[in-house]
């Protein structure tokens, strides 16, 4: 065996993910992502059970294994108890370990997401903060969620809401201490370590590409990944 | 067929529900958007059904859409659910009930897999004492918050003071089920129903007097997709996703949709205001869109909740239409008053969508 799939074979999303698949398609047939872009989850499993390390190589570098919603329609459906979806995440996981996600457009998102989402977390101990939710990021969010947020205190507050303060309740404040200790739990899992890998990996391609590389969601390379569309993933794109 | 028999083809679709004494951890997602469901839960929760839940301010995010959009590792999420569970070990709680669906399929996964693999549950163990000192013990018991309003849906009819009938015609009225993918998907047996035949949002329509609509693509997934939705340039998958689910439902003439999870009410409510502005096209009857209920608004309709302390009033789309079909009052006035009763001006116009003030 090789050593891209020995890695994969560390990760127990794989294991629990692939069995021998028997390629009827099914998977397929009921997938969000399938139906929209240019993905397959029955070829994703038939190339990684292939064990074929240039096929697999190819695939942690493409947008290909970026398409996938995680939704898990997949995992009710396969008769063999297997799980694309799982194995989404086990090859995400290595093509971001390895550098590879830099090589394609979708790949190259996952900054937009550490920046967003993952600085979320470790600074307010939330995934979402409404003071982040803006309708220039978000246009669909329409004009009431503009009402909410020019109001946030006064509307949250009407539902009990405890805003910022310490105690229970909705959006409260999160202790330092709890947010230390997150941020020593990402220090010890490796959490720190996919950050900062994907800080570096970044900053690297857009030397490559030629683009400005800071910090926060202004530069030229975060705008760049966050906003850019090719519009080649698409079935009706071709 | 005899009861016996039914109960034993039916056993791998049932769940156990706790009967009282939750931890209850809160959603991201629902607090943004649906910020008056989870305070309305736990009125339901304490006043209405007597029941004792309580939550700890230390409790964070579990994660969910960092793990599922895979900016971190899958032992980064365990430790953070490890710590979780700490708190509510701490707290002297065993029946853990999150907010969120992709919070309560992450828990789900992560007990089966330390189920499989005990190594990693030893692991996680060591690298939450290592990062916090504390120590835990793994849920008695497991359930999403709709669960309890699943369990406790004959209590709320029978309290109920408004039923899912339209007052004019008698009729009950139609409305569209939708589960979020992550409550029964990945592990049919942990929803009440299992993935094929959820029977979670079913059971509160029709204890409380409406119609299921059945279409197409009923368990097709709202398209929130994570990484799909989160980044700009992705959100064409959302929309679609959500569009295809609208023009299903569209012949069947759905009067609401309910949800379980936090980010399908999310979607289906702005991808309606968002296709009327892109399209012209609205789903709902007279240019209005569908009204979309969280399971926690909806519980407190029936029992004759002022719908601006649900938080109705935070819709894109209006649930007015809704209301004045159930006969439910309301002050139009009233709609957008802040904490002190100030006026707080109203929102702008949508271009196509019908708005109600």
């Amino acid at each position: 065996m090789g050593r891209l799939y020995d890695l994969l074979s560390q990760d127990v999303r794989f294991k629990e993910g692939l069995k021998a698949c028997i390629n009827c398609g099914t998977c397929t047939a009921i997938c969000p992502a399938a139906e929209f872009y240019l993905y397959d989850p029955r070829t994703l499993a038939n190339i990684l059970q292939s064990r074929d390390e240039e096929q697999i190589e190819t695939l942690l570098k493409s947008d290909f294994i970026w398409y996938c919603g995680e939704c898990m329609s997949c995992k009710t459906r396969c008769p063999r108890g297997n799980a694309p979806g799982l194995l989404i995440s086990a090859v995400r996981s290595l093509s971001q370990d390895l550098g590879y996600f830099t090589e394609s457009e979708k790949g190259r998102q996952q900054l937009a997401i550490k920046r967003s989402i993952g600085e979320w977390i470790l600074n307010y101990g939330y995934c979402l903060y409404p003071e982040e939710i803006t309708t220039h990021d978000h246009p669909e969010q329409g004009p009431v969620w503009e009402w909410i947020t020019a109001n946030l205190k006064a509307v949250l507050g009407r539902f009990e809401a405890n805003y910022q303060e310490e105690g229970p309740g909705i959006f409260r404040k999160i202790p330092q201490d709890s947010l230390d200790e997150i941020k020593r739990i990402f220090d010890v899992t490796g959490g720190t370590e996919r950050f900062e890998k994907l800080e570096e990996f970044s900053r690297k391609k857009a030397g490559e590409m030629g683009m400005e590389f800071s910090p926060g969601q202004e530069s030229e390379y975060y705008l760049h990944v966050y906003n850019t569309n090719n519009n080649q993933h698409c079935k009706d794109e071709h | 067929m005899n009861i016996e028999g039914k109960k034993l083809i039916w056993k791998d679709y049932q769940k156990e529900i706790a009967e009282d004494d939750f931890f209850y951890a809160r959603s991201c997602v629902r607090q943004s958007f649906f910020p008056g469901s989870e305070t309305t839960f736990l009125r339901i929760l304490r006043d209405e059904l007597g029941k004792n839940i309580a939550e700890h301010p230390f409790h964070t995010t579990c994660t969910g859409i960092a793990y599922h959009s895979d900016i971190v590792p899958f032992e980064t999420t365990m430790t953070v659910v490890a710590r979780q569970f700490a708190l509510m070990t701490e707290a002297g709680y065993q029946n853990y009930v999150p907010s969120c669906i992709t919070s309560f399929g992450v828990y789900v996964e992560i007990l089966d897999t330390w189920h499989h693999f005990p190594e990693i549950e030893k692991k996680i163990r060591g690298y939450l004492k290592e990062a916090t000192g504390k120590e835990f013990e793994k849920p008695r018991n497991l359930v999403h918050s709709s669960d309890l309003i699943y369990k406790f849906r004959k209590e709320i009819a029978e309290k109920g003071k408004f039923r899912l009938v339209n007052r004019f015609t008698g009729e009950p009225i139609r409305v569209v089920e939708h589960i979020g993918c992550h409550y029964a998907k990945m592990f049919p047996s942990k929803g009440v129903g299992g993935a094929e035949y959820p029977h979670v949002l079913i059971g509160m329509i029709e204890d409380w007097g409406g119609e299921v609509v059945d279409y197409p693509e009923r368990r097709h997934c709202c398209g929130f997709g994570f990484r799909q939705y989160v980044v700009k340039a992705n959100r064409g998958y959302s929309i679609a996703c959500s569009r295809k689910k609208f023009e299903s439902m569209k012949p069947y003439k759905p009067e609401a949709i309910l949800t379980n999870c936090p980010g399908c009410p999310f979607f289906f409510d702005r991808w309606q205001y968002a296709l009327s502005e892109m399209e012209g096209v609205t789903y709902g009857e007279d240019g209005q869109g569908i009204p979309v209920l969280t399971y926690e608004e909806l519980a407190g309709l029936i029992l004759g909740y002022n719908p601006w302390d649900l938080g109705l009033q935070t819709h894109q789309v209006p649930v007015e239409p809704l209301l004045d079909k159930m006969g439910i009052p309301y002050d139009p006035e009233k709609k957008f008053l802040g904490l002190h009763g100030e006026y707080l001006g109203k929102p702008e116009e949508p271009g196509v969508l019908k708005f109600c003030h």
